[in-house]
């Protein structure tokens, strides 16, 4: 496991500095030119294998991942929670070791604990790619969204950007402020009290008082899916009043700027984060954000794998 | 080794208020005779000027693991690292496998002591059957067996009812109850402390407010039912303030703190050092200060390790699932001593808070160099420098977030019953 230390991992926004984050999303749009031809094969990864660990159902990110992977010719390799012996007991470094044994170039990691995947890093000798951990941090994601607002408004800096939703256990929420703070843009967050972390300007964001004043002049609305529990507690006292009180709609959405797009993660609860109306409406950049994001992960594989040479 | 003669060493004896250059003369077991230019004929005489010689180390807080956890530690290997660290006592908390809640297992404990013979050890018992939080153990048979005091550490008893009633039963027999003070509805599914660094982490915190209210709780039913009360692990500025008022309005109310508390704070989780995680977690600076403040006002009586040692099994995984607790016992003298250097406190209140006050406080021998006590004693080396490594470490547990940290201050000698317990540099050898 020499050299482990120089091993490229795309672990967290935090970890990647405003240069590598517009240089991945140059070689993003790159990406999608490619996957814009009748043949959207590059042999960029040939010989390669990415293994996807997947400890947390997901189907758009995974079918994202192993998409952008076979796009760059690269073997892939897919387990996820139900075949992982994990869950019966083997630890996380167990898992590592036995992933290793397969010789992988990549690891993409998807897992419900913080950190695991920083936990992944220390223990195995390939890169090591966040496809979500816990309440941490979701790269891929924020990326995806960065290049979705790119190529609508040209630029990030000094965008205002406005979230709405439960911050606090939204790991693409968390990436997105540091992701487009970084490059210069302004966040602003909105939503009940019960949805916000403590400290939540140390991520770079400022809080409104209500959806309105985070919305008022906006360059992006982002909305995030809501999950009216956590942990057996209801963090909000229904989903009436939510959508009532946070939801975005359209009498809010003319708060934005006229030109404002609107974004969701996804899946959507339609008619409580987001109105019907404003999730199909032309200013809608929903479906971009999935197009865009094999061209992102294209790029993250490249990347972790540029100049590393094969022993 | 009948007679041991200490020679020209700097004798710290809270107990006396010594602070002076001198001698000290042990035979038989006891400590026969302290002061200037001491003779004693056929004597041992060990040179130890330059160095301190206090009252063995007393720790109020311990985890030995043993029944039940023995990959973790034993009652042997636990008191091997407490003589090594410059304890010549130590009180264990109950939450072993099976838990400490019957004469049964404390007296197990003792013999365990006894017979591995490195280090005094005084059992804390369980307040409750099991630690269930509901019906009280058998105080009385307990504090026949050798237990001295009793608590659910680890756990904090939820129904302030039960707190009560436990409070009330240990008042009637003069004896301590030690608490764990969390506000579980707070803490639970946190991990680390609530605040900056746990938003950066993604994390899910545990408030201040959770120490803060449960010790309110308790200091509030010390109050109604005269109970003595001790709070363990005091993390929080408003902890360390709860306590400070209650010992304002008389109450019978001591408190502790760990050396991490007054040594690092939360940023030292970045990375998600699992080495860093213990309960009540790591907190800001502000409350770094504030439980240093305590210590110097006196309103933090004792430094108690809560030596927790885990194996790389509960460690070496993702930080929400790692095990709480760090290794303390041979890191608590350097940490210390770090106070003294920064000058925060004077080191005859340094021995005070690792002997003096927590004997007293478990109203157990030890914590005293008088003429007729027991002859436990530490000399200590205040100014050696050396890094710790975990296969230096005697305690089975290698979690400590100071592996590889240069520290200073070492025990190079301890003396439980005038007999070498730790003596790494032969200075008892005869010849
Ligand atoms: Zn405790």
């Amino acid at each position: 496991m020499e050299g482990a230390e120089e091993m490229k991992h795309i672990l967290g926004m935090t970890h990647l500095a405003k240069e590598e984050i517009e240089s991945l999303l140059d070689s993003a749009s790159s990406f999608k030119e490619i996957l814009l031809r009748p043949i959207k094969k590059v042999p960029t990864l040939r010989g390669r294998t990415v293994v996807h660990l997947f400890f947390e159902p997901s189907t758009r990110t995974k079918l994202s991942f192993e998409l952008a992977a076979k796009r760059l010719s690269a073997d892939t390799v897919s387990i996820s929670s139900s075949m992982s012996s994990l869950v019966k007991g083997e630890t996380l470094v167990d898992t590592a070791r036995n992933v290793e044994a397969m010789k992988p170039d990549v690891v993409v990691m998807r897992h419900g604990h913080s950190g695991a995947c920083h936990l992944l890093a220390r223990h195995i000798g390939c890169s090591v790619i966040n496809a979500g951990d816990g309440i941490n941090e979701h790269p891929s994601q924020a990326l995806l969204d960065m290049f979705t607002v790119l190529e609508h408004k040209g630029r990030i800096e000094g965008l205002k950007i406005a979230i709405v939703g439960d911050i606090a256990h939204s790991r693409v929420a968390h990436s997105d402020i540091i992701g487009f703070t970084r490059l210069g843009a302004t966040v602003t967050v909105a939503g009940p009290g019960t949805f916000f972390p403590c400290c939540i300007e140390e991520l770079g964001a400022l809080r409104a008082t209500s959806v309105e004043e985070a919305l008022e002049g906006a360059d992006v609305v982002m909305a995030l899916r809501i999950q009216r529990e956590r942990q057996g507690r209801a963090l909000v006292p229904s989903f009436r009043e939510y959508a009532a009180a946070y939801g975005i709609n359209m009498e809010r959405l003319r708060l934005a700027k006229p030109d404002a797009i609107v974004m969701h993660p996804g899946p959507i609860n339609r008619g409580v984060e987001m109105s019907p109306d404003v999730a199909d409406c032309g200013r809608s950049v929903i479906l971009d954000q999935v197009t865009n994001g094999v061209a992102v992960r294209m790029a993250l594989l490249a990347h972790v794998l540029a100049g590393a040479d094969k022993e | 080794m009948e007679r041991i003669l200490l020679k020209g060493g700097r004798i710290l004896d809270p107990s006396m208020e010594m602070d002076a250059t001198g001698d000290l003369l042990i035979e038989d077991g006891l400590i026969s005779a302290v002061g200037q230019g001491i003779k004693a004929d056929g004597a041992v005489e060990v040179d130890v000027s330059g160095l301190w010689v206090c009252p063995g180390l007393v720790d109020l807080h311990v985890h030995l693991r043993e029944p039940g956890e023995e990959y973790k530690e034993t009652i042997e290997s636990g008191t091997r690292a407490a003589a090594a660290g410059g304890f010549t006592s130590v009180a264990c908390m109950p939450n072993t496998r099976p838990p400490n809640d019957n004469a049964g297992i404390t007296r197990f404990i003792v013999e365990r002591a006894r017979e591995a013979g490195h280090c005094r050890v005084f059992p804390v018992a369980c307040i409750t059957k099991g630690q269930g939080g509901e019906e009280l153990t058998e105080f009385a048979d307990l504090l026949n067996a050798g237990a001295v005091a009793f608590s659910d550490d680890g756990l904090p008893v939820r129904d302030a009812g039960v707190m009560r009633m436990a409070m009330e039963y240990a008042a009637g027999l003069n004896t301590l109850l030690i608490t764990h003070s969390e506000e579980p509805a707070l803490s639970s599914g946190g991990c680390m402390n609530e605040g900056r660094m746990s938003t950066l982490l993604g994390l899910k915190g545990i408030p201040a407010a959770a120490e803060v209210i449960a010790i309110y709780r308790d200091v509030a039913l010390a109050e109604l039912t005269g109970c003595r009360l001790h709070v363990a692990h005091v993390s929080t500025a408003g902890g360390v303030e709860v306590v400070r008022r209650a010992k304002e309005r008389g109450v019978a109310v001591t408190a502790e703190t760990a050396p991490h508390y007054f040594s690092l704070t939360e940023e030292a989780v970045a990375g998600y050092n699992t080495s860093a995680k213990m309960n009540p977690p790591l907190r800001t600076e502000e409350d770094r200060l504030a439980v240093i403040q305590g210590l110097q006002d006196g309103t933090i009586d004792v430094i108690a390790t809560d030596h927790a040692p885990h194996s790389v099994l509960e460690k070496d995984c993702a930080f929400e699932v790692a095990a709480n607790g760090i290794v303390g016992l041979e890191t608590a003298l350097p940490l210390t001593l770090e106070l003294c250097r920064n000058r925060d406190i004077e080191p005859l209140r340094a021995v005070e808070l690792l002997s003096t006050a927590p004997a007293r406080i478990l109203g157990i021998q030890g914590g005293s160099l008088s003429p007729g006590s027991a002859a436990d004693v530490v000399v200590i080396d205040p100014g050696e420098e050396f890094t710790l490594s975990s296969d230096k470490l005697f305690s089975k547990g290698k979690n400590s977030p100071f592996l590889g940290v240069r520290l200073q201050g070492r025990a190079v000698l301890t003396i439980l019953s005038g007999r070498p317990a730790h003596d790494p540099l032969g200075m008892l050898d005869k010849d």
